[in-house]
């Protein structure tokens, strides 16, 4: 029989410490939705997400309704687009996102992913035009997501697409300049990128995946805190050991309501995403654990440690609470939706370059990272370089989503709105990244690529 | 099946009396009771068997809501199996 204790254990962590489950994603294959003709196509992609996704929401308020666990998102992840659009006849894939913003509004879900391409080793004609539909796409629709691939640790770095992502995210800016970039928190650039990840911006459904699957991102940094106020001034041996029980507990929910949404919507089970993804609410940051374990700021000498800790705790308490990890998994640290990380920006003990060499440790890389407008598509194509050699050469998964707000300068602060958070302008190097950036070609597969 | 009632706000007369007719009327059958009052403030955890009852988990979820929030009181009904699931294996 279950213990008072253990029963008001649990209630405490989602009443009082912000645990939640992050999102329940259905992943669904358009690969039978070809067709020459974009209308037609695009008719096609309206037709199977809607059908597929109809019991998606209320399949997630049942599960939240009975279980007493909040479950925050529910979204949709597709094919990428570049792959599945490209026997259209068209040069523009604006009126896909256009569909898939339907598709969306009808299922009822927040966020769709999928407006993406994988070009790690070179375009084709589809992932060209993709690109190129991006920052339109994102200015003109709600909900939908786009991400893409432009290096692997097996591939290396696709420096042409380096130097056009720096272009691409600076006109998504300038056309969302009326709602402070926001078109630039919807697209993610990635090394590495996991084709089972349900979190946004950048899930979509990977072409090894089955027809439909469904796929958990758990949360709960603030029950992460609060464990570790237990052990306040005891060894690594105590924090590792108490982040791993605490993220056993959290995944083992996440377990749960994965298995529950795949019997009652008849749609496999993928993965569970071991992450701890914050939200700007107070008490749900990852910032306040690291200064948790003893650091007076995040950013803080110590930092890099600290969540090197967290981020391989959580993998070891989690993995064996699940049948299934992947995805993400591992601590986000998305500066503009973490409470802590934004005070930290704005007290000055978080730097960008900081944030860098913590994205050699976390789960993803530099995110939601609000600079000056004036920073040049250059310097925007080096950091990504930057992070991409990143998850090269540690063959990890890395990503940047930088956000340049057209007429934001440092001392100012922007706002996105609900999960999004807000965030102060970031400095970033002014030293020019130009010539390197112009080189263009392909950075070759590091040496740890050959491993058969 | 089996659920989690839980019932926390301010202690006053009557408080056990008014959750089990309800459960009673809807033969939900108690299958244990703990309660405590913690410097005034009642709390009390109850796991039921739901397996012959005559409305569903969330129906009942409405009523013991909506009693509770007559009587100023903060009154849940889960499924056990979160419970179960994140403190046993």
């Amino acid at each position: 029989m279950l213990t008072i204790q253990e029963i008001l254990e649990t209630n405490r962590m989602i009443e009082q410490n912000n645990f939640d489950v992050r999102t329940i994603t259905l992943g669904i294959s358009l690969r039978d939705c070809c067709h020459p003709d974009i209308k037609i196509f695009c008719q096609n992609v309206y037709e199977k997400i809607t059908r597929a996704g109809e019991h998606l929401v209320r399949t997630g308020e049942d599960i939240e309704a009975e279980y007493g666990i909040p479950i925050i998102n529910k979204r949709i992840s597709v094919t990428p687009i570049a792959i599945v659009a490209e026997s259209c006849h068209t040069d523009s894939y604006v009126p896909v996102a256009h569909a898939l913003d339907a598709a969306a509004k009808t299922v009822g879900v927040n966020f769709i992913g999928g407006f993406s391409a994988l070009v790690e080793k070179g375009y084709t004609k589809g992932d060209r035009i993709l690109i190129q539909s991006i920052p339109e796409a994102l200015a003109q629709t709600e909900r939908v997501c786009s991400s893409i691939n432009l290096a692997s640790t097996k591939a290396g770095i696709n420096m042409d697409c380096v130097r056009e992502m720096g272009q691409i995210i600076k006109r998504t800016a300038e056309l969302t300049s009326d709602r402070d970039a926001l078109g630039c928190a919807k697209l993610v650039v990635f090394a590495n990128v996991p084709e089972d990840n349900p979190f946004m911006a950048g899930a979509f459904h990977g072409v090894g995946e089955a027809e439909k699957v469904i796929s958990v991102g758990v949360s709960g940094p603030g029950v992460v805190k609060r464990a570790l106020e237990e052990v306040r001034g005891k060894d690594f041996s105590a924090v590792a050991e108490t982040i791993k029980k605490t993220a056993f507990k959290i995944t083992r929910v996440g377990q749960l309501v994965a298995q529950e949404a795949s019997r009652r919507m008849g749609v496999p089970f993928g993965i569970i995403d071991l992450s701890l993804a914050p939200t700007p609410a107070v008490g749900d940051s990852v910032a306040h654990i690291l200064e948790e374990m003893g650091l007076e700021s995040c950013g803080a000498p110590g930092t890099t440690a600290a969540l090197a800790i967290l981020n391989d705790a959580v993998k070891k308490g989690g993995l064996m609470a699940s049948s299934h990890v992947g995805g993400l998994s591992g601590a986000f640290i998305p500066v503009s939706e973490d409470a802590g990380m934004i005070a930290a920006v704005e007290r000055g003990s978080l730097t960008l370059e900081k944030l860098e060499a913590m994205t050699c440790v976390c789960s993803v890389g530099l995110d939601m990272i609000a600079v000056s407008g004036d920073t040049s598509a250059a310097t925007i194509s080096g950091i990504i370089a930057d992070e991409a050699a990143i998850g090269m050469i540690n063959n990890k998964t890395t990503a940047v989503r930088i956000i340049p707000v057209p007429g934001k300068k440092v001392g100012d602060s922007v706002e996105f709105g609900g999960l999004l958070g807000y965030s102060p302008i970031i400095p970033v190097n002014t030293f020019k990244s130009d010539d390197f950036i112009a080189r263009g070609g392909r950075i070759p597969a590091p040496i740890r690529s050959l491993t058969n | 099946m089996k659920a989690v009632i839980t019932i926390v706000g301010q202690d006053r007369v009557g408080i056990v009396a008014m959750v089990s007719e309800i459960l009673a009327t809807n033969s939900v059958n108690i299958l244990n009771i703990n309660q405590n009052i913690l410097e005034g403030f009642f709390n009390m955890v109850m796991i039921v068997d739901m397996s012959s009852s005559k409305v569903s988990l969330k129906d009942l979820q409405q009523v013991l809501k909506g009693k509770g929030q007559e009587l100023g009181l903060d009154i849940k009904l889960q499924h056990e199996d979160i419970f179960q699931i994140m403190h046993r294996i």
